[in-house]
């Protein structure tokens, strides 16, 4: 299924992320007040998505693994965390990069930043914990664990975190009533939608890997 | 078996005081550290007190927890606790209490003290010390769990703080302000509230998982 899925996300992303780089770079209007450098926000804003929709994606296939004990949950796990690391760490990146003309400032301990920061640690975290097993299954398992701890304390970080005054801008999308030009938003919209293709494409592809390095001894695996 | 475990945690660390105490000491002795570090100006060190001593608790709390089921796991009683039929959740709820009350008290008490040789005022002291009370079983919670997924990996020591660390930010956000709350004269109430339901949600939810990670680890 990997193998027939992922010519088409290819396409699917490559289109995606060409008409959101035209759009977002070419036919974007400059800001007025932050002139071109605004146009980060078309792959920071993605890449901080992707971070928690990674980690949420984990959490669930953890889960998952854990109460039916399907492996493949766990090799989904194992093959996710490595691409919201660097989801993550581009979002910081980015974000680090924006805030120096803007802010005049690379870093602030402001509550969105932190909170990326923490998120960051927890892949780390948990990168480090699967990998400190002799045994995959047992990593796995324990792994598992760490997810779903991490993605119940998530929420309660971001809203401690939340907690301190603020100098990261409030939400620029909302369901109703965005204070956002329509040709600048419309291309934000679809890197978005090119980031989640992209993510679904390297899932499949370190899928296939991770599953092939479980099952090397597997007879199917022989014939490949 | 609840009681007979708690007692059996206390009689423990009352054998080998200094393992027990390894906390505390290390807690007063950093904390001597920042007046040589920062300066002796108690006008100085007084706003900085509080967040401060909850960081170093933090970091003393951390030191005493990581190896909560090391011993166990080498002498084989931690096998004798997961072939019981008595629920092992309860049995770990024991140690993560007996490990508290032996270290995570102590460390309350010490506060105080601490508390005042860098010049807090006394009451912001009752804020500080009532906060850490809250705070540091929920730390110990968080440490027990982490624990029960490193026992027995080499590198569990160096493991273990790395994978506590992000977790317990909360806990030491509302903790320290808490107490800097109190030292500007506020209401220190939500705090408390929020750091009470935390204690609460770490109480009921952690236990459970660390069991499943003690068995985990027991299965391989």
């Amino acid at each position: 299924m990997a193998g027939r899925a992922t010519p088409w996300l290819i396409g699917l992303t490559l289109v995606l992320m060409a008409a959101g780089l035209v759009g977002g770079l070419w036919l974007a209007p400059p800001d007025y007040q932050m002139g071109d450098g605004f146009r980060i926000i078309y792959i920071h804003v993605p890449s901080a998505l992707l971070s928690m929709v990674v980690f949420a994606v984990m959490a669930v296939a953890s889960a998952v693994g854990l109460i039916w004990r399907i492996r493949m949950a766990h090799a989904v796990t194992a093959a996710a965390a490595p691409i919201g690391a660097a989801f993550t760490f581009i979002a910081l990146v980015t974000g680090a990069l924006w805030g120096k003309p803007m802010w005049g400032t690379y870093w602030v301990w402001d509550a969105r930043l932190t909170s990326e920061l923490i998120l960051l640690f927890l892949y780390f975290g948990y990168l480090a914990l699967v990998h400190a097993f002799p045994d995959r299954r047992t990593g796995d398992q324990a792994g598992a664990i760490l997810a779903i701890v991490g993605a119940v304390d998530l929420p309660i970080i971001h809203f401690s975190v939340q907690w301190w005054t603020t100098l990261h801008q409030g939400a620029t999308l909302k369901l109703s009533g965005t204070p956002m030009p329509v040709s600048m938003l419309w291309p934000l919209l679809v890197m978005m939608l090119a980031f989640l293709c992209y993510f679904a494409w390297l899932l499949m592809v370190r899928l296939r890997a991770e599953i092939l390095r479980r099952e090397y001894r597997a007879r199917w695996v022989e014939k490949i | 078996m609840f009681i007979e475990l708690l007692r059996r945690e206390c009689l423990l660390a009352w054998r080998r005081p200094g393992e027990a105490l390894t906390p505390l000491v290390f807690f007063l002795v950093t904390s001597m550290l920042f007046p040589l570090g920062l300066t002796p100006d108690p006008d100085l060190l007084r706003p900085l007190a509080p967040g401060l001593i909850w960081v170093i608790a933090f970091l003393a709390g951390m030191l005493g927890v990581q190896g909560l089921f090391r011993a166990d796991y080498d002498d084989g009683s931690l096998e004798q606790l997961l072939l019981s039929p008595r629920p092992l959740t309860l049995a770990i709820l024991a140690k993560a209490l007996g490990h508290w009350l032996v270290t995570g008290l102590p460390i309350v008490c010490g506060a105080a003290l601490v508390a005042e040789m860098l010049f807090v005022p006394p009451h912001v002291l009752a804020a500080l010390v009532a906060g850490l009370a809250l705070g540091t079983p929920i730390l110990t919670l968080l440490g027990t769990l982490v624990s029960a997924l490193t026992v027995g990996l080499r590198q569990a020591a160096v493991l273990a703080p790395v994978l506590i660390l992000p977790l317990s930010v909360p806990v030491l956000i509302f903790g320290a302000h808490s107490a800097l709350l109190a030292m500007h004269g506020q209401s220190t109430a939500r705090a408390f509230v929020v750091l009470a339901g935390m204690l609460i949600l770490a109480l009921s939810l952690l236990p459970a998982a660390a069991a499943l990670g003690l068995r985990i680890g027991h299965e391989a």
